[in-house]
């Protein structure tokens, strides 16, 4: 019997829901396998995983769309919100510190921008691990069947492009170097300096930024793994033992510094529309 | 303190097979192997296992449990409640032979095409020499005990049984980066290792690290460093100018394509 025989559609994976169900998937239900009806025996809570992260990238997702496609209220001198940052297109007077290269663009700013975070986020190994599991179910959790009848991973179009993470790491550190200075910036008022909640958020914001561009695995071969001889390239060495420290905890920077962004924008539209006023602690 | 533990245990071969409800005393601080044991010694003299060093180094004792692959020899009883009822089956990725025992052939072939250290010309004293930071590098590679838990949970292959052929799994990954990290080692096998042994496949959703027994970060030090010097080898410009002009890869003088 053919393995696919044994198939199931993403549907049915769906609608029988998580755990026992019955009916068996294609690999684990092939003919030399042991023969269990079973798609996992897993007993734990496997789904919690990749349902949470469905729940919450998915809400990142509808809110960021909504503020992209907005093109209003992403500023509050002296706070510019990191999803237009840096405000290349006809932005609101005062944003603009990089210039407007962009003044023709018909569409929201962030647009001409968001691409560079998005398309690091996207092709981030992290991310590809979540969303493969989440979104993808392929696996949905490790031992657990995925509903697919064919798999080929990352070798063809578009997954292929994954590859290209590291141009994307290149530009998110310009990215982070444009933020830190919307942060040193946002302690600026006229007449004099000021500390608000949107100055201390900005900072929380670009210090996990930073830590998220800085442990990504991409950095930690650019700066030394990359090598074959460690004892040759001290300088580097040193440099990859520090990346490969904070790599290990690089699923955590990733989801604060997703938070983080997420509240630095929505702090500069609630001061931007008028729903609340700075507060203030110098 | 010895309790009656209700076990599940996969009984059949490649004809057809099921599980049985069994119920096995056992001892506090035992194994789930002890269990399987003693339930051969006294109730099914002929259920097939297999197994060696009962510490968790030999690699022959890999099976699911609950679900989930694992060492039978390493995981604990005290790990789950005493009312709670533990399910044994062989690994699914597998052939099944009989019972808990599977044929893992699948691995020997892989590590077949894997082309083998190939250190250049000694020192003039006849010696080679490494410096101490370039052994370390390896040293976690090296506890891999084969187990082949990792390559039991890999999805490519375990719900996809077409794969096998174009996929050498996360165990050979491991050895393709050990070797290619290696200092000495004259063979450059990224060619190899995106062709033959398809790491384009792997979609590093990291459950090979989250299976493996001796805490290998299989994951983040081997697949996504090899993906990454794929990535030098083929997807970065970059690179690609640099070679060409002289100023990058001078660290791969001396090595080969496979």
């Amino acid at each position: 019997m053919h393995p696919d025989e044994y198939g199931v559609t993403r549907a049915t994976f769906l609608t029988r829901g998580p755990g026992m169900a019955s009916g068996t998937a294609p690999g684990v239900g092939g003919p030399t396998r042991a023969r269990l009806d079973a798609r996992t025996l897993r007993t734990d809570t496997w789904w919690l995983y990749p349902l949470t992260t469905f729940v919450v990238f998915a809400s990142f997702v509808v809110y960021a769309t909504w503020r992209a496609f907005a093109g209003a209220d992403y500023y509050a001198a002296p706070y510019l919100s990191p999803f237009y940052s840096p405000c290349l297109g006809d932005c609101v007077k005062g944003s603009s510190d990089f210039g407007q290269p962009f003044g023709g663009w018909p569409l929201s700013a962030a647009l001409i921008v968001l691409v560079f975070p998005l398309g690091f986020r996207m092709t981030c190994y992290y991310y590809r691990k979540a969303y493969y599991r989440s979104f993808w179910l392929s696996p949905p959790a490790c031992a657990v069947a995925e509903p697919h009848r064919s798999y080929s991973g990352e070798t063809r179009l578009p997954l292929i492009l994954n590859n290209v993470h590291r141009w994307f790491w290149y530009a998110a550190v310009v990215v982070a170097l444009i933020l830190t200075y919307d942060t040193v910036i946002s302690f600026r008022e006229a007449g004099g300096g000021h500390v608000g909640l949107g100055s201390l958020i900005f900072v929380a914001n670009i210090v996990l930024i930073w830590l998220y561009t800085l442990s990504c695995h991409s950095c930690r071969h650019v700066v030394g793994g990359r090598l074959r001889h460690f004892s040759k390239h001290p300088a580097r060495y040193r440099a990859w033992t520090f990346v490969s420290k904070l790599n290990h905890h690089h699923a955590r920077y990733a989801w604060l510094s997703l938070f983080s962004v997420a509240i630095a924008d929505l702090y500069v539209f609630l001061l931007a529309s008028g729903a609340i006023t700075e507060t203030r602690f110098l | 303190m010895s309790y009656d533990l209700k076990m599940r245990v996969w009984r059949g071969d490649a004809d057809g097979g099921d599980l049985g409800d069994y119920t096995v005393p056992v001892e506090t601080g035992e194994v789930v192997l002890d269990a399987i044991h003693r339930l051969q010694a006294t109730q099914v003299g002929d259920l097939a296992v297999r197994w060696n060093c009962k510490a968790g180094k030999c690699g022959s004792c890999s099976a699911e449990v609950n679900g989930r692959p694992r060492l039978m020899c390493m995981t604990r009883l005290s790990d789950f409640d005493e009312t709670e009822t533990i399910t044994v089956t062989p690994m699914r990725t597998f052939p099944v032979i009989r019972d808990l025992v599977t044929d893992v052939s699948y691995n020997y072939e892989k590590a077949k095409q894997l082309p083998a250290f190939e250190p250049g010309p000694p020192d003039a004293d006849g010696k080679r020499r490494m410096a101490q930071v370039d052994i370390e590098r390896g040293q976690e590679f090296r506890k891999c005990i084969e187990c082949f838990l990792c390559q039991d949970t890999c999805h490519v292959i375990r719900d996809h049984e077409d794969n096998k052929e174009k996929f050498a799994g996360p165990r050979f990954f491991l050895r393709y980066a050990e070797l290619d990290m290696h200092p000495l080692d004259t063979h450059d096998r990224r060619v190899l290792v995106q062709g033959m042994a398809g790491i384009g496949l792997c979609n590093i959703t990291k459950c090979c690290t989250e299976v493996c027994p001796e805490g290998i970060h299989i994951t983040d030090n081997a697949i996504i460093p090899m993906k990454e010097r794929v990535v030098d080898r083929k997807y970065d410009p970059l690179v690609w100018l640099g070679n060409k002009i002289g100023i990058r890869n001078k660290d791969n003088d001396g090595r080969t394509e496979v």
